[in-house]
């Protein structure tokens, strides 16, 4: 999968207070999440990034808080994809769990400038930057991720999972008891 | 055959295809494998838990795996704050009585989450508990593997009573010498959050050993696996001792208040590496801002006024924390033009802070106290900062706007230096407002 757009650069521990404010945090509607991404370190932001535009970033992208919100507002932008150098651990998950691409890359992260296109390709991990003419090797991911990738997130994954049964031990009784079975 | 807790905590509830491993594979596993694993306790809380129910519902199940498993707490922007946050904590109180969830804590008999569940008896060492909170790293500190994850891993596991994880390297922090005084668990973890930055333990499971762990008390214990994630770590481990099981008799569980044998690493135990701090001349310390990892001594702070004042929290919500502000506040007057704005972390702390005098003593030095709330800790509520204005608080984050305008700035500090820069209008070491 291949995905082309125009970055918008930052720098290291972009936190998720950041990325998304906790005083919007009484919503979850991506458009309003959407409509104030970034506000604290950038205000033109939200305005002016349009679809399939990305996000590059430095050390540490998205430390701080588990807030979910923080890649649903990422991903409500139109942002296509985030390269970093570095990840924060609860936001790796989170992006892959939404079906937020993100890739790491420290030497495409470092040397790119805000308004400069890179082509990022998911399966090879090649990583361009146009402007600069310079092609990068983005970390693979784990088998397990491309799984999650491919069927489109954490929540369609988990559905298929549970539908097969392999849950049922753990689940115990609860579908009986939801049938109204049992004590 | 050598494993580090960490390993030990995941190995013991790892699945495949799910059911549980046999205890040869057990054995094996290692920091770097994704394993699944089962899960004791899944929370969340009112910010994290509609996104968690929408999740739920597309998973096509009726019932989450277990009703007495999942927590739900109404803590973050409550009481209801606004109509949109009322409308997400209704949503969340449909689904705990939907579900007929047993742990289902709202405004009057909730606390803030993290201060509540090991009141309560629901974590055990031994467990791995996971939640919709960053903060969940805390309950490490009664050996349990307790990491934060976002509202959709939260969904997942609600439904399959497991999720997946990659087990982390351990780097061990040895903590020697002898605390001073007005020195406790959040300076040494400010500290040790200053020496890793805040990327430092990114992904790791973080090990706190030494005489001056094994001495510690509950309340430093969570204090200090309560901020393992401002160093990027994955988990903040205590190995469950005497003074945890004293705690936990305090506190039972349901299930009792024994400790399952062997809740540390092992002797032969790899870690990735090794951070040791004589604490002997560790001063108090103050984060500033904009990041934890911006930890001062208190006296190399040069005159910093204040506007505000927050002390209590997850991280120094508990019993000990708002004592310790009482004995600097007792017999003096906060400082006029400051707010002191104080966040006990439960029912049961607000009961005992009345009956030991302690909220006395802070509503006569000029306090406000509140009832059980995060509040302000993440800007939400209870106490916003002005553009310019400037907060000493005890609480664990200090990013830009983290409690207000994104031009304000917060101080991280332990409960002595929060009550001390009280009383004296600036950031202030407790020695200095001390007769």
């Amino acid at each position: 999968m291949r995905l082309e757009g125009r970055v918008w650069v930052y720098g290291d521990h972009v936190d998720t207070d950041a990325i998304i404010p906790a005083r919007y945090l009484s919503t979850s509607d991506p458009r309003e999440l959407a409509a104030h991404c970034m506000e604290d370190i950038d205000t033109s932001f939200a305005s002016r990034v349009q679809p399939g535009d990305m996000l590059v970033a430095g050390e540490n992208f998205g430390c701080g808080s588990s807030r979910e919100h923080a890649p649903l507002a990422i991903q409500a932008s139109g942002i296509a994809c985030v390269v970093a150098a570095s990840f924060a651990r609860i936001f790796y998950r989170n992006a892959f769990n939404i079906g937020l691409p993100i890739v790491i890359c420290p030497e495409a992260a470092r040397a790119a400038e805000t308004g400069h296109t890179l082509e990022v390709d998911l399966e090879t991990g090649r990583v361009s930057n146009r402007v600069l003419g310079v092609e990068y090797q983005a970390e693979a991911y784990p088998d397990f991720m491309l799984e999650l990738i491919r069927a489109g997130g954490l929540t369609p994954y988990t559905k298929r999972r549970l539908a097969s049964g392999v849950f049922d031990r753990l689940r115990g009784g609860a579908d009986a008891r939801a049938a109204g079975a049992g004590p | 055959m050598s494993q580090t807790l960490a390993e030990k905590l995941l190995a013991s509830h790892a699945l495949r295809d799910g059911a549980p491993v046999p205890e040869e594979a057990r054995r094996a596993i290692r920091a770097g494998d994704l394993i699944e694993v089962a899960v004791d306790v899944v929370l969340a809380n009112d910010i994290t838990a509609p996104l968690a129910i929408r999740e739920f519902e597309k998973l096509g199940v009726e019932t989450v795996f277990d009703p007495t498993a999942i927590v739900l707490v109404a803590d973050h922007f409550t009481p209801n704050k606004d109509i949109a946050s009322a409308e997400q904590c209704a949503v969340m109180r449909r689904f705990a009585r939907a579900q007929s969830l047993r742990h289902f804590y709202d405004v009057g008999r909730c606390g803030i989450e993290h201060v509540l569940l090991p009141e309560a008896g629901l974590v055990r060492p031994g467990d791995v508990v996971i939640g919709a909170d960053s903060h969940t790293c805390t309950y490490g500190a009664l050996g349990a593997f307790s990491t934060g994850m976002g509202s959709t891993d939260i969904a997942a596991a609600m439904a399959t009573g497991a999720t997946w994880m990659r087990v982390p390297e351990t780097i061990r922090i040895e903590c020697s010498g002898r605390l001073g005084p007005w020195v406790g668990a959040k300076d040494l973890i400010l500290y040790a959050i200053g020496e890793l930055g805040v990327d430092g333990a990114r992904y790791r499971a973080m090990e706190f050993t030494g005489p001056v762990i094994d001495g510690l008390p509950m309340a430093g214990r969570f204090t200090m696996a309560n901020m393992a994630i401002e160093a990027g770590g994955k988990a903040g481990l205590f190995a469950a001792d005497r003074i945890t099981q004293a705690y936990l008799e305090a506190h039972p569980p349901a299930s009792g208040a024994s400790i399952p044998e062997s809740l540390s690493s092992d002797s032969g135990a790899v870690y990735e590496s090794t951070i040791s701090i004589d604490v002997s001349d560790l001063e108090p310390q103050v984060a500033l801002p904009h990041l934890p990892e911006n930890a001062r001594a208190v006296s190399s702070i040069d005159e910093i006024p204040i506007d505000q004042v927050v002390i209590g929290s997850c991280t120094n919500g508990r019993l000990d924390d708002l004592r310790e502000a009482a004995e600097i506040l007792r017999g003096q007057q906060i400082h006029p033009d400051v707010r002191c704005i104080v966040l006990p972390g439960s029912p049961q702390v607000v009961l005992e802070a009345v009956r030991e005098g302690i909220f006395e003593t802070l509503i006569r030095a000029g306090a406000a106290v509140s009832t059980p709330t995060c509040g302000p800790c993440l800007g939400g509520h209870m106490g916003i900062l002005a553009s310019g204005e400037r907060a000493v608080s005890t609480t664990n984050r200090n990013f830009r706007g983290r409690m207000g305008h994104p031009e304000s700035e917060v101080y991280l500090a332990g409960p002595a230096v929060a009550a001390a820069s009280a009383i004296a209008g600036r950031i202030a070491s407790p020695w200095e407002v001390m007769a």
